[in-house]
């Protein structure tokens, strides 16, 4: 440790608090004290003392040997961490949060944030509104402690404090290991380390097949590993399950059923390209999920199929620009979360310098179906010409809300029609949202486009992670635009200018009664053309649309 | 930009820029092409030589083909590439970020900070005085924590250049880019008030921010200066280059200039520790002692200087000096006499200090502050491989794969040398530091090897015993470039790790693993500074790594070699230019008839055939009245030397003391008459750093008052000594030194004025100058060989006992230079750190029922004094350390006067005390202070 200068420094010297050392020693027992663990002892102290003192941060830099503003930098980047200062009073033990994105605004979640904000004991308890935690189908949506409460109420949230159920429990009705392996799991890993197949065999395959990368960007994944397993070993691979996107729960949907599926992709991915160790980044708001992988990924390693590469499951700690993928390999290595310059890109210069296979996890759940049934198999589902299943998260004003795996091109009318069983009684389809927040805002008038990648970009939107949230004539454009903007200036990471004061900037304009469209208009083009990641450019998607289809609600 | 000559070597780019064809060279990016073609692409966060990290996004041009627009910063372009910076698209982002990020400036207007900001400059350029955006209302507070950096982020644009200055530059990890989105904030450590974090204000943020976010405390920042002036930093042998903004006759601040050995970075000393030449207590009048005054041991307080001193006329005064010299030497006889020269003065006054001692006064008897410091170092460099001088510079030395540092804190020493170790670190180097206590650059090392005080030969026998053992030296470079190694094969044999390592305190394991790694580097290169040299077995500690360096070939390559890091700003070239009492310039022997036939001819005179006497030798003479007269420039003995009250005792026994300096000094008050002179900016002069290049000092302001400059009162007080003198400046001396020395023999002034630094050896005019010396193992010994010497480990002069049972070492502090002359007396530097301090392993501090920051009393057989403590786990136990700048504690009224017997350097680095709990009343004696008018 270094010494405090000024007076206080002078007179205390270089002295380390011994008890606080003692405490982080304690909690990081005999894991490795390499910077890519930072986020991961964070976790530790956060979770046992409920905040990060700033004793325990210079205990935790001195014990990993990093400068304390490194550690204070990453700590204070992550909204899951309380880093408070010395004098300054903890925060409650438990905390409270509510959703307030997309579809838990429309379904009330101003009201219940207000209503438990008079009715609750403020020394014990907090509530905090929080983004999309990806439970869009039960909205609105409160997380007490780690448990959360779908279509929650002041009530349901209050019995939940009352019975101290504050944390979140395995998935109920998963496919374990063993049934999973009963039911030939793990099969196709093995014939692929056998010999059965050949890795080129299985590449040619997946270009087949046209599966694309389910996380958003929809890069061929096929493609992606012929590039990886031309680089220079060694090589890694990342799987994201940061599914962040307002509007999208796809990925939780296939971990709390067919866990497996997607680590047999992995192990796939693994020996197809030839890498070394597999990172899985969870975001921190499916902390059953994470019980589960936990659990699953030991009985894997208790009782492995086949030689195993070394898997590290990885925490998120509340920060949406972790689901963008040079983010995610930075928050990996225990670093905030900011999206790297791109060239290089990740599959020459990735996770800790070496070439990485990034991958969304719902494109690792199809790889073994893919295989098993033939590329065909996947490539002749599709509608209007376009190729292969979607799952599509929807929520808002339909019937039946949740994952609908579809065929891609499938139309917004048909969607809600043959998978949603229609909307809400009362409701009218006014509009929707086909990618999420950033995706941008279609009008009814646009419900008969084929949803998918590619086909959107001409109206200004995009499918992304098919994450779809249904407007009615209920709802209010501008609004949700309004509500997007918000979302983007609190996850903006803040590292570039057009997104970081760009946000801040647009949101204030879009308070405004009367949006001054023109300069809202120029903003949008600095912030397309120059931010660094998709998150600034992709931001004024929504308010764009909004001016654009919405005519009416600016008159 | 100008062209580059070393990129017009590189494979070149064609590519097409806003229509034109265009180069670009090496990995030049499309901004720098830019630059160089003069096309100009507004940008924040870049800035040159720091790593380019586009967030700023003012730089976006518009490539063909690609989606968004991309930072001209970061893209380096390709073959046929078609850029465009300058049509719509481009333009309007550019001009939209500078918008955004003025409309949150204070008063969305320019930055009321800093005069012509660089967001005011591209603002201005493209007409944005009024955002069409909101400010974003709430507002950091202002910092004004930190006595020489104003923090205001309210004009921060959050371009992170601070982060990357303070964490990629200078590596002092204390700026951090925390929170996020909208909410990011620049933190110093974990958002403490800058004067309250572990900044040791290098000043680098200041110096690298783009807004006057940081900026210089005072609001020096609005202050337009009336020149610029280049010249080199005073302190440290890093020889920094900087520029002196100077208005109304006085420096408002400083600024890193891009120079060999510092790439525009500084340290809090050079940045912000220059206004002690603007101190009121600067002696601005000659003084001659009131008749009747006795002369005692005791010190004279600088407040009551007038009761003991009067003020004088420059003739009555040089009169009345060179009188008093010219009637000890008509009475008692040249050797009667003595001078002291010093580190901080230039080559020119060195030069001439020696050549009036030894012409003037007729004795060699001449000597300086590198006696206290690299004596040892230099003994047993000439004895082994003929050369006292570094092999290689710290700027090539810091590419090393081994990086060994020993006996020196560069962190606090070297400052800005340490950076690029700590760069060299980052960039997968190997640290190796090997010291008692353990300082912020073991936070870096891949090894620390903490070991006892003293224990140096022990621990590197035992590395060279490992060496040998495995078989790892180097058998060929042995076999063709030295000799004596079966010497040394045979001593070390007694040496086996396991033996020594309970005595050094260090795993065998480990001295191992390093005697192995720095044995089997591609390139390897030590550092040394006084933990080396300040023992009574200094000599014997620089043979050792001498040896080690030998026996692997470690030297006379790129990034490997020796490097005893130099401590003063010039001690380099003091040595270099004669000021030592066995050697004439360039280190050519007084006893050698030859040479000082050369002499003798050069300068007209006969000169005095035998070796003169040391620093500490000079004490003792003058106590015993051997010695009577002594011409002081610049020195501090009364409270550099060693055992002060020996040494304060001789010299109020001295019958004619002369002292020039430019502060009345703690050896100012033994003197019979005070001459005041000039400070380092107020004239010319070279100065030659730790890396053998010569630096130009320039002149900025005028000395004070009646103050000279050194230059005149030497000639003033030899012209009155019977020799004839015309010197007119700086360079007419320079171009005398290079008759006198060979290896300097080619540099020219103009070559001076026009390169700022120039490397020696350059002995004929055009040469390119040798960075790197003993090329291919030929050293510049009698038959180009390098020699072995043995030595066996030795004890301290004074090892802890029933009575003494604790160590005590000096040292020195980031803030402090040496005797506090000069750092005292600077605002800045005084406000740190304002008082001694004793340096206490915090379970030590315990046993005495004492707690951080209460009195402590030591006391070794030589003398007592009293200071705050600080604990420092850092410090091992048993062990106490003090910086030695503090006369209210003068660390030197404990050390040792016992010397190494070659190199005759005292034993600053170990002695033995006892300690005492103390009180504030009884037992600390406090600094009177004259206010200081702000």
């Amino acid at each position: 440790m270094k010494r405090t200068r000024g007076k206080k420094g002078r007179i205390l010297g270089r002295v380390m608090d011994q008890h606080a050392l003692l405490q982080v020693q304690e909690l990081i027992g005999k894991q490795p004290k390499t910077r890519d663990m930072l986020i991961e002892h964070l976790h530790k102290i956060q979770d046992k003392y409920h905040h990060i003192s700033n004793r325990h941060i210079l205990a935790l830099a001195k014990e990993m040997n990093l400068p304390m503003a490194e550690v204070y930098e990453t700590a204070t980047f992550y909204h899951h961490f309380d880093v408070t200062k010395e004098d300054e009073i903890p925060p409650p033990a438990i905390t409270v949060r509510v959703c307030e994105s997309l579809s838990c605004e429309m379904f009330g979640a101003k009201k219940l944030i207000e209503e438990l904000g008079s009715d609750i004991d403020k020394k014990h308890i907090r509530i905090q509104p929080v983004p999309c935690v990806g439970r869009c189908a039960a909205a609105p949506v409160a997380v007490v402690g780690t448990n959360p409460i779908e279509k929650a109420d002041k009530a349901s949230v209050i019995s939940a404090i009352e019975k101290k159920e504050l944390s979140d429990s395995l998935p109920s009705d998963y496919i374990d290991y063993n049934s999973y392996k009963d039911k030939g799991g793990y099969k196709t890993l093995t014939d692929c380390i056998n010999g059965k197949y050949q890795s080129e065999e299985i590449i040619k395959l997946l270009e087949d097949s046209n599966l694309r990368g389910l996380g958003g960007a929809g890069f061929p994944t096929g493609r992606k590993w012929r590039i990886l397993s031309e680089q220079k070993v060694p090589r890694m691979i990342a799987i994201n399950i940061d599914e962040g996107e307002p509007g999208t729960f796809k990925d939780r949907y296939y971990l709390e059923t067919d866990p497996h599926r997607f680590i047999e992709g992995t192990l796939i991915a693994h020996w197809a390209i030839q890498a070394e160790d597999i990172y899985i980044y969870l975001r921190d708001e499916y902390a059953g999920c994470r019980l589960m992988l936990e659990k699953e990924l030991a009985e894997l390693q208790n009782n492995p199929p086949c030689k195993l590469p070394k898997i590290h499951l990885r925490r998120g700690a509340g920060a949406y620009i972790c689901g963008e993928e040079s983010a995610m390999i930075e928050s990996i290595e225990g670093k905030r979360g900011m999206p790297r310059l791109r060239p290089p890109y990740l599959a020459q210069v990735g996770l800790f310098g070496h070439p990485t296979l990034e991958q969304n996890m719902e494109s690792m759940h199809w790889i073994r179906d893919i295989i098993e049934n033939g590329a065909d198999w996947f490539s002749s589902n599709g509608r209007r010409d376009r190729k292969g299943l979607r799952s599509f998260s929807v929520s808002g004003r339909v019937k039946k809300p949740g994952v609908h795996v579809a065929p891609a091109g499938i139309s917004m009318r048909e969607l809600i029609d043959e998978y949603c069983e229609g909307m809400l009684e009362g409701h009218e389809f006014y509009g929707y949202f086909p990618g999420g927040a950033s995706g941008g805002i279609l009008p009814a008038s646009l419900g008969d486009e084929p949803l998918d990648f590619d086909t959107l970009q001409k109206h200004g939107c995009f499918i992304g992670s098919a994450a779809i949230v249904v407007l009615s004539d209920k709802d209010s454009a501008k609004q949700m635009a309004l509500n997007s903007m918000r979302f983007f200036e609190d996850e903006s990471c803040g590292q570039c200018t057009p997104c970081r004061v760009g946000t801040a900037k647009a949101v204030k304009l879009m308070e405004k009664e009367e949006w001054d469209k023109s300069l809202l208009e120029e903003l949008s083009t600095a912030m397309i053309d120059a931010s660094i990641c998709g998150l600034g450019q992709a931001a004024p998607n929504p308010l764009r649309c909004a001016i654009k289809y919405f005519p009416k609600e600016f008159k | 930009m100008a062209a580059n000559p070393k990129l017009m070597n590189e494979k070149a780019v064609s590519f097409k820029l806003n229509g034109q064809d265009v180069e670009a060279y090496g990995d030049e990016t499309i901004l720098q092409a830019a630059k160089r073609n003069d096309v100009e692409i507004p940008h924040l966060c870049y800035k040159e030589g720091y790593r380019p990290d586009g967030n700023c996004r003012a730089c976006m041009v518009e490539i063909d083909g690609e989606r968004v627009l991309a930072p001209s910063c970061c893209r380096q372009p390709t073959e046929g590439m078609s850029v465009s910076s300058d049509n719509e698209r481009a333009q309007h982002s550019q001009k939209m970020v500078l918008e955004l990020l003025l409309s949150d400036m204070p008063q969305q207007g320019k930055s009321p900070y800093k005069l012509n900001s660089e967001l005011d400059y591209w603002a201005e350029k493209f007409d944005i005085y009024n955002p069409r955006f909101e400010h974003r209302g709430e507002q950091p507070q202002p910092d004004l924590s930190h006595p020489a950096i104003a923090v205001n982020l309210d004009a921060c644009i959050q371009c992170t250049r601070c982060v990357r200055a303070c964490r990629e530059e200078q590596v002092n990890d204390v700026i951090g880019f925390a929170f996020r989105g909208k909410h990011a904030e620049i933190v110093f450590d974990m958002a403490e008030p800058m004067g309250e974090s572990t900044c040791v204000a290098c000043g680098e943020c200041v110096q690298a921010c783009p807004t006057g976010a940081l900026m210089p405390a005072k609001n020096v920042g609005l202050i337009e200066p009336d020149k610029v002036v280049d010249s080199v930093c005073p302190y440290c042998g890093v020889g920094c280059l900087l520029s002196f903004n100077v208005k109304n006759n006085h420096i408002q601040y400083v600024e890193g200039r891009d120079g060999p050995a510092n790439k525009s970075r500084l340290c809090v000393k050079g940045r912000y520790g220059f206004d002690y030449i603007h101190h009121p207590d600067r002696l601005t009048k000659p003084l001659i002692r009131r008749e009747g005054v006795e002369k005692t041991a005791a010190l004279v307080d600088p407040l009551e200087m007038h009761k003991y001193f009067r003020e004088a006329s420059w003739e009555e005064a040089l009169d009345f000096a060179a009188e008093g010299l010219n009637q000890i030497k008509g009475k008692q006889g040249s050797q009667a006499l003595a001078g002291l020269g010093c580190a901080k003065g230039s080559n020119e006054e060195a030069y001439l200090v020696q050549k009036l001692v030894r012409t003037g006064f007729g004795t060699n008897n001449v000597d300086h502050c590198t006696r206290l410091c690299h004596a040892s170092s230099v003994a047993a460099l000439l004895e082994t491989i003929g050369s006292g001088a570094v092999s290689n510079q710290v700027s090539d030395g810091s590419f090393a794969e081994v990086i060994i540092v020993i006996g020196s804190r560069p962190n606090d020493n070297h400052p800005v040398a340490a950076t690029f170790m700590k760069n060299a670190t980052e960039r997968g180097s190997k640290l190796i530091v090997i010291e008692p206590y353990g300082s912020d650059m073991a936070l870096h090392a891949s090894h620390f090897m903490q070991l006892r005080p003293g224990t140096d030969v022990l621990l590197l026998n035992a590395m060279m015993n490992v060496i040998i053992e495995e078989n790892l030296q180097n058998d060929k470079f042995i076999e063709e470039h030295t000799d004596g190694f079966e010497a040394i094969v045979e001593n070390v044999k007694d040496y086996s790790p396991e033996k020594v390592a309970p005595i050094c305190g260090i795993p065998p394991e480990t001295i191992k693993e390093v005697a192995r790694l720095y044995a089997t580097a591609e390139t390897a290169i030590i550092f040394w500074g006084m933990g080396i040299s300040q023992h009574v077995h200094g000599t014997d500690n620089a043979r050792c790594l001498i040896a080690l360096a030998l026996m692997t070939g470690q030297i006379g390559r790129t990034s490997t070699g020796l490097h005893p890091l130099r401590g003063q700003n010039n001690v380099q070239g003091t040595s270099d230019v004669g000021l030592i009492p066995m050697v004439y310039p360039d280190y050519q022997p007084v006893t050698d008839e030859n040479v000082r036939k050369k002499f003798e001819s050069l300068w007209g005179t006969t000169l005095d055939p035998n070796v003169g006497k040391t620093v500490v030798e000079m004490m003792h003479a003058i106590y015993d009245k051997d010695i009577n007269g002594l011409y002081i420039m610049g020195e501090n003995p009364a409270m550099s030397d060693p055992n002060l009250n020996h040494a304060r005792e001789a010299l109020s026994r001295l019958d004619h003391l002369v002292v020039q300096d430019i502060f009345f000094t703690e050896t100012c008050g033994y003197a019979d008459v005070i001459l005041p002179a000039s400070a380092f900016p107020e004239k010319d002069g070279t100065f030659t750093n730790t890396d053998r290049r010569v630096q130009l000092g320039r002149q900025a302001i005028t000395p004070p008052g009646d103050a000279k400059q050194d230059l005149w009162i030497i000639q003033q007080i030899a012209n009155r000594m019977g020799l004839d003198w015309h010197y007119e400046q700086a360079k007419d001396v320079f171009q005398e030194i290079r008759l006198a020395l060979p290896s300097m023999a080619g540099i020219t002034w103009e070559r001076l004025e026009e390169e700022n630094s120039v490397t020696y050896p350059l002995r004929n005019v055009g040469d390119p100058g040798e960075p790197i010396i003993f090329k291919d193992g030929v050293f510049p010994t009698d038959d180009g060989r390098g020699r072995f010497v043995p030595a066996e480990y030795i004890e301290p002069a004074e090892l802890p006992d029933d009575d003494y049972p604790v160590v005590f070492i000096t040292g020195r502090q980031l803030e402090h230079w040496h005797t506090g002359t000069m750092t005292r007396h600077s605002r800045v530097l005084d406000a740190i750190e304002p008082g001694p301090c004793i340096i206490i392993n915090p379970e030590d501090l315990t046993s005495y029922g004492l707690k951080s920051g209460d009195i402590l009393v030591v006391e070794s057989r030589r003398g007592v004094i009293a200071a705050t403590t600080r604990a420092d786990e850092g410090m091992q136990k048993g062990v106490v350390m003090m910086p030695f700048s503090f006369n209210e504690a003068a660390g030197n009224l404990i050390t040792n006067d016992a010397l190494d017997p070659v190199g005759k350097i005292p034993e600053f680095k170990f002695c033995a005390v006892k300690l005492r709990k103390g009180n504030r009343a009884n037992d600390q004696i406090s600094r009177k202070k004259i206010k200081v008018d702000e």
